[in-house]
């Protein structure tokens, strides 16, 4: 899983039957510091705020098996709203 | 997912069977500001509906393929979905 910071909201009134009602969340991949490096685009299923610390898992298989789909375009998903993350020296 | 800018499009009448009456699109991935980042990719359009200067998202790899009707087809880039709107909670900051 990647950890990351929600950045912004994307709003897309059309899309893929899957993205009907989801919710898209702009999120930063960050290092346990806080880089940011890069972003990916998540559907969020633990209601995550903007400017929250999240774990996202960006896995296809993983991510329908959250859905309990077996078919379905996705694979980046906001599973957990971190606390806390600690690095060991 | 990332974002991407549809800046083309491809006619392509050879096809690998499975693809027949995909539509396929140049898309120019970008930040999260919509500038331009890496290389342009060719993407099946999965909604049907994306068409030229349209800012998109898509997904990569095996999940693109899921995008399409048919499971099991050459398809590694797929736009699921038309961005209306990308609200960024500080506009300026970092990439």
């Amino acid at each position: 899983m990647k950890l990351a910071q929600v950045a912004g909201t994307v709003v897309s009134p059309i899309a893929h039957d899957f993205y009907d009602g989801q919710r898209l969340l702009l999120c930063d991949l960050i290092d346990p510091d806080g880089t940011a490096k890069g972003y990916l685009i998540a559907v969020d299923v633990v209601n995550a705020g903007v400017g929250e610390r999240v774990l996202i898992c960006d896995e296809g298989t993983s991510a329908r098996q959250i859905y309990g789909i077996s078919t379905g375009p996705v694979r980046s998903v906001i599973v957990g709203i971190v606390d806390e993350v600690s690095e060991i020296d | 997912m990332h974002l991407g800018r549809v800046i083309g499009t491809v006619v392509a009448t050879m096809r690998s069977p499975g693809l027949d009456g995909i539509k396929f699109l140049v898309v120019q991935p970008l930040d999260k500001h919509e500038n331009d980042s890496g290389q342009a990719v060719v993407a099946a359009d999965a909604v049907a509906m994306a068409g030229p200067g349209e800012l998109v998202y898509f997904v990569a790899s095996r999940e693109a393929a899921e995008a399409m009707p048919e499971r099991w087809v050459p398809v590694d880039h797929a736009i699921v979905g038309l961005v209306h709107e990308v609200t960024l909670a500080s506009p300026g900051g970092e990439r």
